[in-house]
Parts: C-alpha cells; structure tokens; sequence
C-alpha cells in the first residue's frame, strides 16, 4: 500500500514538471500544462502526507 | 529567504539552557533538507521580480546571485557553525551568557517585531492569489496602502486563520511544509520553463539573448530605482544575515554532528536563491510583456498565468507556510519577555499585529528593503557572539561576561548595539549609502565597538565601571 502510495505522489511530480518540458519543446499546449500540473498537484498533496513525514522521520533517525 | 521555517518548531525547545547532548546530534541529511525547504518560501516569488523591476542587468544577475550566494554559505559554514558546534547553545542563551537575560528581553522584542512584519508580507503574498477569484484590485509597485476594502477583509480572514493554525497546530503545519517544499521548488521552475516560449526562447541556446534583451534588461520600471551588481551580490549575502553573520541559525546548527555542515546551507542558496528567483523573475518579464508593463505587482496572478491553478495554490502554500512559523516563533520570542502570558494570548496579539501590517502592500513592495533593515538590525548581535568566541580572550576580555560575572544587562553590548545602528543610520542619510551596503561596515564597528566598551567598562580582574 505504502510503495503505492509513494508511486502516485512521484507520478504527481512528475506531471507537476514533465508537461511543462512539453510546453517547451512545443509539443503540448499551455493549457493542458496547467490541467496537467492541477492534476499532478493532487495526486502529490493526496499521496504524500500519508509517507513522507514518517520517512523524514526515520532519516531523522537513522541520521542519529 | 526565509526565517526559520520547518522542523525547527518545537525541537528548538529542547536543551534551552545546556548544551546539545551527542545523543540529539543530527546527520547532514536533515540539514540539506531543511535548508533547501527553508530557501524556497514566498518570499522568492517576490524578490526575483523585484529585480526585474529594479533594472538589474542579465550578467549582473547572475555573477552577484553566484557569488552573493557563495559569500552567504562560507558565512554560514566558517562563522556561525563553529561556533554553533563548540557551544551547542540555542541563540537565546548564547546571548543571555555574554548580554545578561535583560539585554536578550530587548532583542527578543525587536526580533519578534521583524517576524511580524516578515509574516505579514508572507500573508499580502497569500491574498494576491486568494484575491483571484474575488477579482480584487491587486497592488501595483507604489502602492503602500490598502487598496480596497475587499484586500483588506481577505488579508485579515488569512491572518485569522494563519494564527488559528498557529496557536493549534503547528506541528501539523511544520509537517505540511515537508510534503509543500519539494513540490513548490518543482512549481517554480515548471512554471518558468512553461512560461519561456512566450519570452521568445524556443531553445535554450536563445536563453542568454533573451535574458539580456526581455528579462533582466538592465533598465528598471518607471519610478523605481536602478540596482546594480553589488546590490544584487549583497542582497544575495545578506538577505539571510539575521540567520549566519547574525547568529540565528546557532540554534539549528547546534544539533550538526559537524561544523562542516553549516556548508549545506548550499542548498538552500542554490535552489531557492538562486533557481526561484531566476524563476520568477522570468515569470514577471513574462508578466511584463503581456500586460503592455503594468505596475500591478501580484505574485498570485503571475504565478496563476504561468502555472494556472498550481501556480496560484504554490503562492498561497509559499505565502502560508512562511507565515504560519513566523508567527509562532515571534510568539515564542515574546513570550522570554512576557513569561506569565499564556502562549495562545500571545501568538493572537502577534496574529493581530502581523495581520494589520499585512494590509498594506507596502511591505511587499519594498520586502527587498526590509529583509535587508531585518538584517542589518539584528547583525550586531551576532558580531557581539563572534567577537566574544574568538576575540575576547586574546583582548583581555572575560568570555561570556554577563554569565561569569553575574551581570543581567551588559552596557558594552547594548551600546554597541545602539552605536552600530546609529552610524550604519548616519551613513545612510549623511553619505547615501544604500541600506545593503550597510551590513559589511556595520560588521566591523560592531566588533570594534564591543572590544573597546567591554574593555572599557568591565575592565578584567576588577569591579563592572557601570
């Protein structure tokens, strides 16, 4: 469940930067940039609370 | 930049009079991290446009963000975590030891009224993305008060809940910021890579041309001033000066394993100070170009045309995230000098403050002024620390004097307090010395004023003169 988790919030990076590359290149519009980053924006916020405090955590930890 | 912001809450109340144990001591990777989340707050949506604005030239940009941002971590990394690593003391009572408990009252009071002040233009950034849908009329980049009464009912509605949060939760908020931070360093430079095609750069090989010619085209905005190289290598070292020259990070860096890593703060300066400022400051030529070079000067809206719903939420997150903190810890601040208060009635009447200086623009229109006023006014502190680790014993000066010879107020280090700022306040409106070149000579008069007043007024081996 975790590693799922984690997947769809790196998925939500990913859409949160890869789309704008496109719009770079020329190959996507500006406006489905900004669909896409919305959606990346929920996937990230909608995963990662529920992971990455406690990894920071157990870095914290581990770093000890 | 950024005061203070995530995992340094509640962990700062731990070992507040002795120092940190090995057992609590941290690895390097909880420092890169935090510095980099710290680095990359609200204010960086405001001060790269703001150098647009002020006509700084595109290789002036560059060169003094590198070498500014260079400068600020061997601060951080030769002369705060030295000294953070040998004492292992918080700020407060590092101060206390050498000032006396009277003296760290006074700072602790100015300190929290520069947090004010720092989280109410977090909270003017906030609305100008709150206002979108609201259609509020946004400020321009001379506008110093409020410009309506919609701007004013949407900041205090954001100050409100900002202090709500703060007085209830700011565990909750510190973690939040954790899962914000990498996400907004990807929005910022998502938004400026989207954005670039319509500046005219289809490759990046177009980037330089462009730079020069659309984005930092070395003429400023009308009716603002024009910043040159040095403006921009000393904002890029001192914007942060309260937190390295200043001492403020001894709290943080007192949990390092090594001195080595006050060095990580690298990564704070490069992503945030040096990729969010490139960044939005090509999302506000952008901005520039399509609105015919209005003076409206709202992060929101620029982000939102750049980024769409992303881009606005990552201004109100920025804004939000540096302002919750900021209030709390200017909270903590005055509650050393109001002991008997409740935390929660302080955090509110902080809340309250900042919330009614968040209503005028001004704070934001003029962040690069006031982060480098917060700077400056809190560097002497700092110097005193510096001089009294490294100095005092070769001077003849009992280390850590108020500490070894039962003082609670040190005259030494309140007048050289006062006696720096005066000079550095004389150099600016006798010789027009701009307030960012301040910080270096101020430095200087510092140490010398508090090695000689210290020698002079508690001679060693004999009773304080005063």
């Amino acid at each position: 469940m975790k590693i799922l988790l984690i997947i769809i919030s790196y998925i939500g990076l990913a859409l949160s930067i890869i789309p704008s590359v496109l719009v770079f290149l020329g190959k996507i519009s500006m406006q489905t940039n900004t669909t896409l980053m919305a959606v990346g924006m929920v996937l990230w916020f909608g995963t990662a609370p529920f992971w990455i405090n406690k990894k920071t955590d157990k870095d914290n930890a581990s770093d000890n | 930049m950024s005061p203070q912001t995530q995992n340094t809450g509640p962990a700062v109340n731990e070992y507040e009079r002795e120092p940190v144990p090995a057992s609590a001591q941290k690895g390097w990777r909880s420092f890169l991290g935090m510095y980099a989340g710290e680095h990359t707050a609200g204010t960086e949506f405001v001060i790269g446009p703001l150098f647009v604005a002020h006509g700084v030239g595109a290789f002036d940009f560059f060169s003094g963000l590198i070498l500014g941002n260079i400068l600020a971590v061997l601060s951080w990394g030769l002369m705060t975590a030295p000294i953070a690593t040998s004492k292992r003391m918080t700020l407060y009572y590092q101060l206390e030891r050498i000032c006396g408990y009277k003296m760290v009252s006074i700072y602790n009071v100015v300190n929290a009224l520069m947090f004010c002040f720092l989280a109410g233009s977090m909270i003017a950034v906030s609305a100008t993305a709150v206002g979108i849908p609201f259609n509020l009329t946004m400020p321009t980049l001379t506008t110093w008060l409020p410009t309506s009464l919609g701007w004013v009912l949407v900041v205090l509605v954001i100050g409100f809940l900002t202090t709500l949060v703060a007085i209830k939760g700011y565990n909750q908020v510190a973690r939040f910021a954790n899962v914000a931070a990498p996400w907004m360093i990807l929005i910022f430079l998502s938004a400026a890579l989207a954005i670039l095609p319509e500046l005219g750069v289809t490759r990046f090989s177009e980037f330089w041309a462009v730079a020069n010619k659309v984005i930092w085209t070395g003429i400023p905005l009308e009716g603002v001033s024009k910043f040159s190289f040095w403006h921009v290598l000393f904002f890029a070292w001192f914007c942060n000066m309260a937190m390295h020259i200043g001492m403020s990070d001894l709290t943080i860096l007192r949990y390092a394993k090594s001195w080595k890593y006050g060095f990580l703060s690298f990564s704070g300066m490069f992503i945030g100070h040096f990729i969010a400022w490139i960044s939005s400051g090509i999302l506000y030529a952008a901005f520039l170009q399509s609105s015919n070079f209005s003076t409206e000067f709202a992060p929101g809206p620029i982000a939102y045309g750049a980024a769409g719903l992303a881009g606005a939420v990552c201004v109100v997150v920025a804004g939000w995230s540096t302002a919750n903190p900021t209030i709390y810890r200017a909270g903590l601040a005055l509650q050393g000098v109001f002991p008997k208060m409740k935390t929660w009635k302080v955090t509110a009447w902080v809340g309250a403050v900042t919330s009614i200086a968040a209503c005028f623009p001004a704070l934001v229109m003029k962040l690069l002024d006031f982060v480098a006023l917060y700077g400056l006014v809190l560097m002497p502190m700092g110097a005193v620390i510096f001089a009294d680790f490294y100095l005092s014993p070769r001077f003849g000066i009992t280390q850590e004097m108020a500490y070894n010879r039962n003082i609670s107020f040190s005259n030494a280090t309140f007048f050289t307090w006062l006696i720096t700022l005066a000079i550095c306040l004389g150099l600016n409106l006798g010789f027009g010395i701009d307030i960012f070149f301040l910080g270096l000579p101020g430095w200087f008069i510092a140490v010398f004023t508090f090695l000689i007043l210290s020698n002079t007024l508690y001679p060693k081996g004999k009773e304080a003169l005063v």
